[in-house]
């Protein structure tokens, strides 16, 4: 077995003007996948807006650069993510298919083992 | 050397590779370290047939050495155990079972359908099935594409490794992902027999080292999914295209129109298989995009002159392709055989309606097609601003010659 990263990033802008109602549906779309996979979820959070994330960089000489904003600015953002663990590639695309990302896409990253 | 074992070695090259190759990697789960069994094999059998005899068959013995190869270094050096996570495939045998599963039909497809997968870019996956499924040299893939070695090398590396470390598995999908699965496999064979067809540049109009490669790989994939319509179909597209070969070019070596070919040159064998094909292909309904392809390829075929070809039915398949595979290309075709079906006026206005396809804004075929029908209605002036934007879309030396011909053609009759 190996772990998988699925990465969610959406629209968030269209998320925003979306109707109430296309959260009710995300969010029992996350209920049922929690309930059809709890059994290979091994992590899982949604995240606040990217308008509140901080970027830490070690600066040039010594000390650390602290900006506002997201990693890299994209008009799709990452707003959650599952740890899934899976036999293979085609299990892991067989599960993120079934995560609701009506405003964007899932991206799959193999965890690296260490060791 | 015996230049028969020379070619007996070859020849099981070319026909067996992706059997000996599957084979082993059943044994060793691991891409590279098999590819270096096999190419030894290969290596073992030009000294030791002289001297053996040519074996009855020679993918069995290729295969024997292979494995036990990849035994005795896996006994010898633990440390190929671990140079990289093992392929995952719920049918790889321990290399150490001294009884090894024999080699089956499915073993060809698990490495067919891990070189094409859809996690891969396109561009790796026609790469890895030139290099894993018919055995070429990386330097060989890379002159088939036009690119540096070292380019192909990294695509090729890059590809491997995430095989291994995303755990793409080693294994034929399951049916209910099968016909998806099969289409990504059908399109990196289709884009090496259209690439090969009319080459992207160079001097050369066709490549036919990728055409054989191509025919070569629709004709395993037919063997191992015998009732598949769209392999079928593929493969009767590619001998109902192919057939026309050898009346392709003239013998100054200029293009000659499929208007202008001497169809008594046509390759009728190839023709009248390709045709069983289709028919076996059309059984489906709906049809496939190749059943269709191929269908539209059998109106030519079967059509004695270019006068006599049947514009209507063709006009009426590209319609239904439009529906199945919507894409500008095909739009594109529709709107020739309107032009050929109800005249250059029709054929024009079909055309123009497609000016805006971006798609299309940089596809030579366009502009030369809108020119053919300006030119078979006199309107040399624009007939030749057609060519000339066709010209400067083309990187094949025959197709711009043929157009170079034809824009001074114009240019005359302006006199």
């Amino acid at each position: 077995m190996a772990e998988y990263l699925v990465l969610i990033y959406e629209d968030e802008s269209a998320m925003g003007d979306a109707d109430p109602s296309a959260f009710a549906t995300m969010m029992d779309g996350h209920r049922a996948f929690g309930d059809k996979h709890g059994a290979a979820i091994r992590g899982g959070n949604a995240l606040q807006p990217s308008s509140t994330s901080t970027t830490i960089r070690a600066a040039d000489g010594e000390g650390f650069t602290i900006t506002d904003g997201a990693f890299a600015e994209t008009k799709e953002a990452l707003g959650g993510y599952y740890l899934l663990e899976a036999a293979d590639l085609d299990e892991a695309i067989a599960m993120a298919k079934e995560i609701p990302a009506a405003f964007g896409g899932v991206e799959v990253r193999p965890v690296r083992p260490l060791g | 050397m015996d230049a028969s074992v020379e070619a007996a070695v070859a020849d099981a090259h070319r026909r067996e590779w992706a059997y000996v190759l599957a084979a082993t990697v059943r044994v060793t789960g691991d891409i590279d370290f098999a590819e270096e069994c096999v190419q030894e094999a290969y290596a073992r059998a030009l000294t030791s047939w002289p001297v053996q005899g040519i074996p009855s068959k020679p993918g069995a013995w290729l295969t024997t050495v292979a494995r036990r190869r990849a035994v005795d270094l896996l006994r010898r050096n633990a440390t190929y155990e671990r140079a990289l996570p093992k392929l995952v495939g719920s049918e790889l045998s321990d290399p150490f079972d001294p009884d090894p599963l024999e080699p089956i039909a499915d073993d060809r497809l698990r490495l067919i359908f891990t070189c094409c997968h859809p996690a891969l870019a396109p561009e790796s996956q026609v790469a890895l099935t030139l290099r894993l499924v018919c055995g070429l040299t990386t330097s060989e893939v890379a002159r088939m594409f036009l690119v540096q070695e070292a380019t192909m090398a990294a695509r090729i590396t890059r590809a491997k490794k995430k095989i291994a470390s995303a755990r793409i598995p080693y294994r034929v999908p399951a049916p209910a992902e099968l016909s998806e699965r099969i289409d990504v496999v059908l399109t990196v064979v289709h884009l090496l027999f259209t690439t090969g067809h009319t080459a992207p540049a160079g001097s050369d109009l066709m490549r036919t080292d990728l055409v054989e490669r191509a025919l070569h790989l629709a004709r395993m994939l037919r063997a191992l999914l015998p009732s598949d319509p769209d392999v079928a179909g593929l493969l009767g597209l590619f001998l109902l295209t192919d057939a026309r070969r050898s009346s392709r070019l003239a013998g100054d070596g200029s293009l000659t129109l499929l208007s202008e070919q001497d169809r008594s040159r046509w390759d009728a064998d190839e023709i009248a298989e390709g045709i069983a094909l289709v028919r076996e292909a059309l059984r489906r309904r709906p049809p496939g995009r190749f059943a269709l392809m191929a269908a539209i390829a059998a109106v030519h075929a079967e059509a004695p002159t270019w006068s006599a070809t049947d514009w209507a039915e063709l006009v009426g398949l590209y319609e239904v392709l439009t529906i199945i595979w919507p894409s500008p290309v095909v739009s594109l075709n529709h709107a020739v055989a309107v032009g050929f079906a109800a005249g250059p006026a029709a054929g024009l206005f079909a055309l123009d309606a497609l000016a805006d396809e971006p798609q299309l804004a940089n596809y030579a075929y366009l502009a030369s097609s809108r020119a053919d029908f300006l030119r078979q209605l006199g309107k040399s002036d624009e007939a030749s601003a057609a060519y000339r934007t066709a010209l400067s879309l083309t990187d094949n030396e025959v197709e711009a010659d043929f157009l170079t011909a034809r824009l001074a053609e114009m240019e005359h009759d302006d006199e």
